[in-house]
């Protein structure tokens, strides 16, 4: 208990500098790219004169030095204070409060899915490696990585809502239908049927073909040779040897997915008109919002750094090599 | 012979009759539209300040005007084209130097506060002047708003007026928001711009963000048995594959401003139960523009503007990037604003040779490989047609030896490269025509603009005959004279080529059929949609 707390401080310290990091970098990049929320704003309405457009700017603050304005940023945000949606007009904190519960439960569940049965379809192939069931599995799972997520989304929204109507086409509930509690849940489940599967497909392809490969090298080690000696039961062997081996590099996997998963969701979330986190990033590099923008990619890392946190932990109670030489250190 | 014999009494009442035929019913259609549910519509997108009266765009009318009025609604057969919402008469003073509106009696806000002139006075002078968009334009020289009674509003001008362009922007400029809520606070960040509340048809019930905006009946509305539905819902839905997904699965009724692509009408049209609607929208023509740098020395010339209009062939870019949807343009003022279009200016037909010849005169030769010279092309990312445009014209200057290298962009910084840095040659643009040509059409030309003002000349093209006549039209008081000087400045743009007119087009709705009475006005999409009905 002692290793993984000092493992937990040791991390949360590190990631102090790499989100100082993420936030001057973001700053910069949004810099440098041609445009400001005040132009993307007068374009949305229309247009506007030279004094609609200065007074805009000051009222954003955008008239001040790069270097003012990313010290305002982060002596704010030193108050624990995201900042003001130029785009939206709202504060970003609550409207990262608003749509990121949304990407959660997509992500969630798409990553929960495709790992659990990615990686019992890859201990099914993986316990008989190049038999049948071996190269059965692993074709389909190489055609599936191979299709694009957006074309897979529309695919399933027109065969399984338009022609079949079993699912709604897309958002996140029924629409103003006062429904709650149970109904509630069941509902928002329903529209996420498609978004979930249309990502979970893709990912489940990828954990299959991790803990398979992960399951061929441990069955040419020796522990696995040692086991087999002993003369015990092969589903033991499969189980608690051979995949337990291939689980480590699989829960690696795991929080690197986690990262990309969170960036993915941008076209799952247009198509399927779910307001999450994806789509307003989107929208916030569209209309140049730089403290949404912020507010976002500093959200996701402190996400990211929990979820390899998580990982790291999950790996130290699996394997108790890791992890010692810190706790020594 | 005898058969087709009738006497004129017979004539009469067979007239009569064809009249009846056509008036009959209409009118009891209208009375038999069936009453109450809620039409679930397609927006693209949630605009941050949903004020009609601050922001005069699209995008916010399409939602607010069916909680705020204005105080003239656009009509397809009505009086000056104008159909009274909150205002019943407008009268111009002979000097020009004032508007007498009279108002609607019995109207009442939706908190049940009663509607007066006072509220159109404030408005004016606090909101429309100062802060809206247009309305800094059309009402520059507005000093003052007196208020005889409570449904009198005289406007008094510093300068003559025409009462034509005051006319023309009614629609588009006048939406009055309720005095009491915004008197004596920052209007600009005033809570009621979120959550409207007006004079309309519907109320601003819910807005869920990223999901929907619900609008919900006004019991207490001035029009008479109005309106017919219950709810309009606005769903979300930023992909426009999913709009048509949502339509085919009856989630949503109505797609309108072209939220299904023109490519997927076609296949649509053929779903039992839809049908896809060209009317509607012909107040509010987009006009696909080719705007010039005039500081380049080539495109100073000229004969070579006139190359480049020679070399585009419009009947293919109507055929193939607007699938048929758009009409080809003659100059800066489109065919549907018939009060001033005028045919009669020049006209360049597609004509590769005349083109080259043009070219070859001007002293621009064919250098070794073909190319006469380079140029930077900016497509506006704002609709697909205008990218398609982008590449149809690099390939139609590549036939007359003008090499053009397109340079794509996203919205903001496509903005910034043109209006504000002028780092272009040619760039394509959607400007609007908004009912009058003073209202966003000359700034296209006019010279002396500011840079950083988006949708107006930053080409740097001055013409000083172009830009008397656009300040004369802007004091001519008389309609049929000012009417003339737009006349006059159509055949100088046409002729002198500031920039390149290639097609106007309005948008496409695609509606489940159950939708009745859509389309009647031609701003219908932006309209307050008081009479459109839901068949259960």
């Amino acid at each position: 208990m002692k290793r993984s707390l000092r493992l937990v401080r040791r991390r949360l310290l590190a990631s102090i500098p790499v989100l100082l990091i993420v936030i001057t970098l973001t700053f910069v990049l949004l810099e440098t790219a041609p445009g400001d929320a005040v132009d993307a704003y007068l374009l949305s309405i229309g247009g506007g004169d030279a004094a609609v457009a200065d007074g805009l700017r000051r009222a954003y603050g955008l008239d001040q030095s790069l270097t003012a304005r990313l010290w305002l940023y982060l002596t704010a945000l030193a108050r624990l204070d995201l900042g003001w949606s130029v785009a939206f007009e709202r504060p970003v904190l609550a409207l990262i409060a608003e749509r990121l519960p949304n990407t959660l439960a997509l992500m969630g569940s798409a990553t929960a899915l495709s790992f659990a049965i990615g990686s019992a379809l890859g201990i099914v192939a993986g316990s008989k490696p190049e038999s049948v069931k071996d190269r059965a599995l692993s074709s389909i799972s190489l055609i599936l990585y191979s299709i694009p997520g957006f074309w897979l989304g529309l695919v399933l929204s027109l065969v399984l809502a338009v022609q079949l109507r079993w699912l709604p086409t897309s958002g996140i509930e029924t629409i103003a239908s006062g429904k709650t509690g149970l109904d509630r849940f069941i509902d928002i489940a329903r529209h996420l049927v498609l978004p979930v599967s249309s990502l979970a497909l893709i990912y489940t392809a990828l954990f299959l073909r991790v803990m398979r490969a992960g399951m061929e090298e441990a069955w040419t080690l020796d522990f696995v040779l040692f086991a087999r000696a002993k003369g015990l039961a092969r589903s033991r062997i499969v189980l608690r040897h051979v995949a337990r081996h291939a689980a480590l590099p699989l829960i690696t996997m795991l929080g690197l997915q986690a990262a990309t998963m969170l960036g993915g969701s941008v076209v799952i979330e247009s198509i399927f008109a779910i307001p999450g986190f994806g789509r307003l990033a989107h929208e916030a590099v569209a209309g140049r919002d730089a403290p949404l923008l912020m507010g976002i990619i500093l959200v996701s890392a402190v996400l990211v750094i929990i979820v390899n946190l998580l990982v790291d932990l999950a790996q130290a109670a699996l394997d108790p090599r890791i992890g010692a030489s810190e706790a020594s250190s | 012979m005898s058969a087709l014999h009738v006497s004129r009494r017979q004539m009469l009442q067979i007239s009569s009759l064809l009249l009846a035929s056509t008036a009959l019913p209409t009118l009891a259609a209208a009375q038999n539209l069936p009453k109450g549910g809620r039409l679930v519509v397609a927006a693209d997108s949630e605009p941050k300040n949903l004020n009609p009266a601050i922001v005069a765009s699209n995008g916010v009318f399409f939602i607010a005007s069916k909680v705020i009025e204005p105080l003239a609604e656009a009509s397809f057969d009505g009086k000056d084209g104008l159909e009274p919402r909150l205002a019943t008469s407008w009268e111009s003073a002979s000097d020009g130097l004032s508007i007498t509106f009279k108002l609607r009696e019995g109207v009442t806000w939706h908190d049940g506060k009663p509607f007066t002139s006072a509220d159109v006075a404030y408005c004016a002078l606090n909101v429309w002047k100062p802060l809206q968009n247009l309305g800094r334009i059309v009402f520059a020289n507005l000093t003052a708003v007196d208020t005889p009674d409570d449904l009198t509003a005289i406007f008094r001008f510093s300068k003559p007026t025409p009462i034509q362009l005051i006319r023309n922007a009614l629609p588009v400029v006048s939406s009055v928001l309720p005095k009491h809520l915004y008197e004596g606070t920052d209007i600009a960040t005033n809570s009621a711009n979120v959550k409207l509340v007006g004079t309309g048809p519907f109320t601003f019930a819910e807005h869920k963000p990223g999901e929907y905006y619900r609008l919900a009946r006004n019991e207490n509305y001035w029009g008479k048995d109005q309106p017919h539905l219950d709810e309009i819902i606005f769903r979300v839905l930023p992909d426009r594959a999913a709009a048509a997904a949502a339509l085919e699965a009856e989630e949503i009724q109505l797609a309108a401003f072209s939220a299904v692509p023109l490519a997927d009408l076609d296949r649509i049209s053929k779903v039992p139960g839809l049908k896809v609607i060209s009317r509607g929208y012909e107040a509010l023509t987009y006009q696909l523009v080719v705007d010039i740098n005039h500081r380049r020395k080539e495109l100073a010339d000229q004969k070579v503007r006139q190359a480049i209009a020679h070399a585009i062939d419009k009947q293919f870019v109507i055929d193939t990037i607007f699938l048929g949807y758009a009409s080809a343009s003659t100059g800066p003022v489109p065919k549907n604003a018939s009060e001033f279009y005028d045919a009669d200016v020049p006209s360049y037909a597609f004509d590769v040779e005349r083109a080259n010849a043009l070219l070859d005169e001007a002293g621009y030769k064919r250098s070794g490989d073909g190319t006469r010279f380079e140029l930077k092309l900016r497509p506006a990312p704002y609709f697909n047609e205008t990218r398609q445009f982008g590449d149809y014209l690099r390939q139609a200057l590549a036939a007359i030896g003008i090499d053009a290298q397109i340079v794509n962009a996203d919205s903001a910084a496509h903005q910034k490269a043109v209006y504000t840095d002028h780092d272009f040659d040619l760039a394509v643009a959607p400007p609007v025509f908004r009912g009058d040509p003073a209202i966003s059409t000359t700034i296209l030309v006019q010279s002396g603009i500011p840079a950083g003002v988006p949708f107006s000349n930053q080409g740097g093209y001055s013409n000083p005959a172009l830009d008397a006549i656009i300040s004369k039209a802007s004091e001519t008081i008389d309609s049929s004279e000012r009417t003339k000087l737009y006349n006059e400045f159509q055949k100088i743009v046409a002729t002198d080529l500031p920039l390149i007119n290639v097609a106007e087009w309005g948008f496409i709705s695609v509606a489940s059929e159950r939708v009745l009475d859509i389309a009647d006005n031609p701003r219908w999409a932006v309209s307050n949609w008081a009479s459109t009905a839901l068949q259960p």
